[in-house]
């Protein structure tokens, strides 16, 4: 009985169910994996487990330091807990990648379901762990776990919202998408406010807030599992008259999800996400450190707070306005304006800093994020166009790996450019400038490469006639 | 009909509001840095 609530076959929506549910649904599932944005307010209070006020000192990285010897092994440093939210995006794009076709073929409602034994499974083993001061339980619960939450979920509600609005594709999986970014703002606070309930004189209370956040995060999560519904075979909302033909970028075939790796459209696309994300990743993470360098004395640390949860919000809802946009403006328009615009104001962030003014470097910034989440939140739909719904859930999954090679990419080029510019005498006020041009460059590569996307050759599309029966071997190329 | 409202209604609520209330906290720490 438990099984088959979740089976596909009784996730097939009633006659006059709203398609406006779905949203919702997808929303409950990224609001709260979007928690792993908000993952930094843990870091400073895990570093002060054992010595409450301060970090209790201890060695240096050793074997100590994994197993629960918290007397010998003293407070864990910032660098050993900054591998846990890296573990968790690494994870998050293995598993998007490999149970994409597993989270297609057995529906939204299991994956949403798997998704929030994952995440909120994750949780409870980080409680585990910083209970027990044993570092490895939180690399294993929130970094591999969670992470495998992370890509299940992210990916769940994909192909059911293209498939619930033909129409609008864009900003049905924009709104989905726009929860990720969304969840920090809702996690950060709630996280401060239940360390805060549960810490005491003697206790920092972690372990509490990470068991009541997966709670709360399970009890949600199952909410979008309960109201997720798929349409009718031949469903189409009303008005919608299906195209009989495949339009010049949008076509009515379907590609098998391995099928796709063979087509350079989908390459194409892979380099396009990856070089959108490394441009504005790079960036986000050192947005305090660069607004407090390129101003010095006028930007304050409070104020770079400020300007982070601003771009923050703008990358949240340049999620939703992008991918709604390209409804109309067509995808690949929308990442040509991404890399033309975006190479324009990279390339003009170094004069605002030397103009001096704040609020050209906010404005610019901001449009640069809203762009850097419209490219997360476009992609989507620019799948669905390329490889049709069928697969797109699982082909989506796998262009992820583009998001955790950025990941990778993008901070490392920011963080060593800026190093090497400071070591070498360049004034901090100076420091991003050259990482700003190659930016530039790199946005103009994705540029180069969105040029080349093309519709998919024929020989890559699954026979009609039997995809709909069998859906899996049966392909012509 | 009546019931699809209600549902949606509830179902958007649902995410909204602890978006909003999540998206308000924010801007109350982004005004700081106008000042």
């Amino acid at each position: 009985m438990a099984v088959s609530f979740l089976d596909k076959a009784h996730t097939i929506a009633p006659p006059g169910y709203s398609r406006w549910l779905i949203p919702p649904a997808a929303l409950c599932v990224h609001l709260c994996i979007g928690q792993a944005y908000a993952f930094s307010v843990f870091n400073i209070p895990m570093t002060k487990l054992i010595g409450i006020t301060t970090p209790a000192p201890g060695g240096s990285w050793d074997l100590s330091k994994l197993i629960a010897i918290p007397s010998a092994a003293g407070d864990w440093k910032l660098t050993e807990l900054g591998w846990i939210f890296s573990l968790g995006i690494f994870f998050l794009g293995v598993s998007a990648a490999l149970l994409g076709r597993w989270v297609e073929e057995g529906g939204p409602r299991r994956a949403m379901f798997t998704a929030a034994l994952c995440w909120a499974g994750g949780f409870f083993l980080s409680a585990i762990g910083v209970y027990l001061h044993t570092l490895w339980l939180i690399y294993i619960g929130y970094g591999v776990i969670g992470g495998f939450g992370l890509g299940i979920g992210y990916i769940s509600p994909v192909s059911t919202l293209i498939r619930w609005f033909p129409d609008r594709p864009g900003m049905a999986t924009g709104m989905a998408i726009m929860g990720f970014g969304g969840g920090a703002f809702i996690a950060s606070p709630l996280s401060v406010w239940l360390m805060r309930h549960f810490t005491t004189q003697t206790h920092v209370g972690v372990a509490e807030t990470f068991i009541a956040l997966g709670v709360i995060y399970f009890c949600f999560m199952m909410v979008g599992a309960a109201i997720v519904r798929v349409p009718p075979e031949g469903w189409a909302p009303a008005g919608y008259v299906a195209p009989t033909t495949s339009a010049r970028l949008i076509t009515n075939e379907n590609v098998f999800v391995y099928d796709a790796l063979k087509t350079p459209q989908f390459w194409l696309i892979w380099w396009v996400l990856c070089l959108n994300v490394t441009a504005g990743i790079g960036v986000l993470g050192q947005a305090s450190a660069m607004s407090q360098e390129m101003f010095p004395g006028r930007v304050t640390a409070v104020a770079a707070a400020g300007f982070v949860g601003l771009m923050s919000l703008f990358n949240m809802g340049g999620r939703f306005f992008w991918a709604s946009m390209s409804d109309y403006l067509g995808r690949k328009n929308t990442y040509f304006v991404f890399f033309a615009l975006g190479t324009l104001l990279y390339a003009l962030i170094p004069q605002t800093g030397a103009a001096g003014s704040v609020a050209l470097f906010v404005l610019f910034y901001a449009i640069i994020f809203s762009m850097y989440g419209g490219g997360f939140s476009t992609v989507p739909a620019y799948l669905r166009d390329m490889f049709g719904t069928r697969y797109v859930g699982a082909i989506h999954g796998l262009l992820l790996t583009a998001w955790s090679m950025a990941g990778i990419f993008g901070p490392v080029i920011v963080n060593y450019m800026r190093q090497y510019n400071v070591t070498h005498g360049v004034a901090k006020a100076q420091a991003y400038n050259v990482t700003m041009y190659v930016m530039a460059v790199l946005l103009v590569i994705g540029f180069i490469c969105n040029a080349f996307v093309r519709a998919v050759a024929a020989r890559h599309h699954m026979q009609q006639e039997r995809a709909g029966a069998t859906g899996v071997l049966e392909t012509t190329g | 009909m009546a019931g699809n409202s209600v549902k949606l209604v509830l179902a958007w609520g649902f995410v909204g509001i602890p978006l909003a209330w999540g998206v308000i906290e924010t801007c109350i720490n982004a005004a700081k840095l106008f000042h």
